[in-house]
Parts: C-alpha cells; sequence; structure tokens
C-alpha cells in the first residue's frame, strides 16, 4: 500500500510538471503493471480534462455600465482639473480672452473710482461705504476702490476690492464705531493679482454652476 | 495589452475615471465567470464580479504599478467570493438558493435564453454538471483548482493571487485533485 502512495505523490509531482526523469520514468514503469495506480491516474487526468472542458462564459450585457455607474463619484475638482489639464493652451486663452472682453484689464488700470454694488440704504462718506445701524443688507456687496464701514448688517457675502473693513470712522467730528456684523462670506482683495483671481473664481463659479444645472 | 492597462491604471491614479471603463470592459468576461464558478450562480456572481471592480477602484492607489493587474485584480474577486461563501447558510443549496429567488435553477438560467439544438442541450448539461461539481469542492481546493485548471495560471502567479506560500499552493492543488477525481471517477 505504502509503495501506491508514494507513485500517487510521483502523480502529482507529474502533473505540476515538477519532476525529473528517473522519477518520472519510475512511475510509468509501476503504472503499467500495477492496476489500481492506473486507473487512479486516468481518474486524474480524466477529471482535469473533463473540467477543462466547461464552457467559457461572458459578463451579462451592461456589466461595464453598472459598474461605473456604481463607483463612487469623482471629485468635481478632479474633473476640471483634469479639463485644464488636457486642455492648457485653450484654458489660459479662455481665461485671457474672456477677461479682455470684460474690460478687466482696463478697469483695473483706469478705475480708481469708488464702485458700490449697491447703493440705496447705504450711506457714501468719501471713500468709505457704510451701513448703517438699522440696515440690513441681504444680498452680496461689493466694493471697489473704497473702506467698509458695518454699523448694521450684512446677510450676504462681502467682497472689497482695492480696499479694506474699517471698525470705525470719524464723520463731522462725531466717532462712528462699526457694532454690525458680516453674516456670509467676507473677502479682501487689495492687490492685482489675487483680484484677478477672485475674477477668474467668479466666472468659473458661473460657468460650472451653468454647465452642472 | 498589459503596456495598455497600464497607463489606463495611471490614468485612473490620477483621478480619470473615464479610464477605468476600459480596464472594466476588458476583464469582464474573466472575472465575471472566475465568480460564476467559484459561487456557481450567475446572481451572484455578477454582483460580486460589480463589487470586485468597484473594491480595485476605490483601492487603485494602494495597486503596485509594478506587479500584474490581473493577479491583483483575482485577488480581491477571490476573497470577496471566498467571504460570501462564509456568509452563507450552512444548508445552501444550488437550486434552493436560485429558486428563492427567481424560480429558475441554475440550469434553466443557464439555457433560457434561447432554445438549444439537442446535442448543444447535451453540452450544456454536461457544463452545468461540470460547474456544480467544481462549486461542491471546499472553497480552498475550489479556487485553485479553477485558477490553475480553468484560467490557466501558473503556481507561482496563484500563489500571489491568494497570497499563500507556493508549498501551500502544491498541497491543496494535490488535494484538490483527489478531491475531484472522487466527484468525476464514476462519470
Ligand atoms: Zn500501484
Amino acid at each position: 500500500m505504502e509503495i501506491h502512495k508514494e507513485k500517487i505523490i510521483l502523480m502529482h509531482q507529474y502533473l505540476d510538471g515538477e519532476i525529473d526523469k528517473i522519477k518520472e520514468m519510475e512511475l510509468f514503469t509501476h503504472i503499467e503493471k500495477c492496476e489500481a495506480c492506473r486507473n487512479h491516474f486516468e481518474e486524474l487526468t480524466q477529471s482535469i480534462s473533463m473540467i477543462q472542458s466547461a464552457e467559457n462564459i461572458q459578463a451579462p450585457s451592461g456589466f461595464t455600465n453598472n459598474v461605473m455607474r456604481k463607483l463612487p463619484k469623482e471629485k468635481k475638482r478632479i474633473k476640471y482639473k483634469r479639463w485644464f489639464q488636457t486642455h492648457p493652451i485653450l484654458t489660459a486663452a479662455a481665461i485671457f480672452f474672456i477677461l479682455m472682453l470684460s474690460g478687466v484689464f482696463s478697469q483695473w488700470n483706469q478705475d480708481n473710482e469708488l464702485v458700490v454694488s449697491k447703493q440705496e440704504d447705504l450711506i457714501v462718506q468719501g471713500d468709505t461705504v457704510i451701513v448703517p445701524e438699522d440696515v440690513v443688507v441681504d444680498e452680496d456687496l461689493v466694493i471697489q476702490n473704497g473702506d467698509l464701514l458695518v454699523m448694521g448688517v450684512v446677510d450676504g457675502d462681502v467682497t472689497i476690492i482695492n480696499g479694506k473693513l474699517i471698525n470705525e470712522k470719524s464723520i463731522n467730528g462725531k466717532l462712528m464705531a462699526s457694532a454690525g456684523e458680516v453674516n456670509g462670506e467676507l473677502q479682501i482683495v487689495d492687490r492685482v493679482f489675487e483680484w484677478l483671481w477672485f475674477q477668474v473664481k467668479t466666472l468659473f463659479k458661473n460657468v460650472f454652476a451653468f454647465s452642472a444645472g | 495589452m498589459e503596456q495598455l492597462i497600464r497607463e489606463k491604471i495611471k490614468r485612473v491614479k490620477k483621478g480619470d475615471q473615464a479610464a477605468y471603463s476600459m480596464i472594466v470592459d476588458f476583464y469582464q468576461d474573466r472575472i465575471y465567470q472566475h465568480c460564476f464558478r467559484m459561487l456557481g450562480n450567475k446572481h451572484e456572481a455578477e454582483d460580486i464580479a460589480q463589487e470586485a471592480f468597484i473594491r480595485a477602484y476605490i483601492n487603485i492607489d494602494s495597486f503596485d504599478e509594478n506587479r500584474k493587474f490581473s493577479t491583483w485584480l483575482y485577488r480581491i474577486a477571490t476573497n470577496l467570493t471566498i467571504d460570501r461563501i462564509r456568509k452563507r447558510k450552512p444548508d445552501y443549496y444550488l437550486d434552493a438558493e436560485i429558486k428563492g429567488a427567481e424560480g429558475l435553477t441554475m440550469y434553466s438560467q443557464l439555457s433560457s435564453n434561447d432554445p438549444l439544438p439537442s446535442e448543444e442541450v447535451e453540452s450544456s448539461e454536461l457544463n452545468h454538471y461540470i460547474h456544480q461539481e467544481i462549486s461542491e469542492l471546499p472553497p480552498k481546493y475550489r479556487s485553485i483548482i479553477i485558477l490553475r485548471y480553468l484560467e490557466e495560471f501558473s503556481l507561482q502567479e496563484i500563489a500571489s493571487i491568494l497570497d499563500i506560500p507556493i508549498g501551500t499552493v502544491k498541497t491543496r492543488i494535490h488535494r484538490g485533485r483527489e478531491a475531484l477525481r472522487k466527484r468525476l471517477r464514476h462519470v
């Protein structure tokens, strides 16, 4: 019995292609004269060739689409980044062209005048815009070339370009102090580069909001 | 092909999700078939094969590009099928499970798409029989027998797919062949 067990180990070595010539000879010499081992060997090779006859099957139709749909959403940032990366010149040209069209460059150069996105209810004193105590501004406020003093409330975002948020100001000898609040985001842009970046960001925010909607 | 896959993987790693669809396309039949052979039914196979591709995508950063992608993908798929088998109830039967789900046996699912001429029915019956016998092998032998004889990986590749020493692969394939022989010798 032991001798057959040894031969069975050799059979498996043979099937894995891990047998040397001498052992192989030994195995087949034994198989020729031993019926039990011959049957065992045939059963092994036949069961292997039988499972190898199994047909190939294909993934159901729409498999790839189903996988792609279930993938976690690609971050938008990456999508835009990819677009910029794949079209760098186009992106640069587009930004430049749009800035030219919208007169952004010339605006910065010539315009030192105070510009406020909203006039009513606000007090303009020299180059300072004041949100009075009893006023609530519920929209975004953009001030260019001027300072802002908030005594009332601004619920929207505040952007100050080439100016600053001040805490107090003396008007007609009376000291006005900032006691109000800005509930939106406050952005102060006081350099050309930052200002340009602000313009580009705003532009792209709008473009993408548009294309996403 | 291997080179093209490598390039796609680099792009996926950079966040290009669309590049992944070509990878899924390329491996879908092999991975689905592997899952089907491990699990023995189409419904679970589709589920797990999809899960394997999703896991691979999520973990793509941990894939070492110096290694073979197919090996890594098979490893994920094999682990998922083994997990699924473990979670099954002990009295799980092939026919019972499918009857519950769709009122179809695996055989009728296999052949339900279009009526087959009689000799093809015979080959399909044999095919069904073979798959059933394979799916009744203990999972640790099953995976090795499938990888070796149906998917034709080398012993070394199987060792890296299953993350076990090559000596263990040899022992298991030896026992797997014996288990298969006992099942199929009277056919
Ligand atoms: Zn013998």
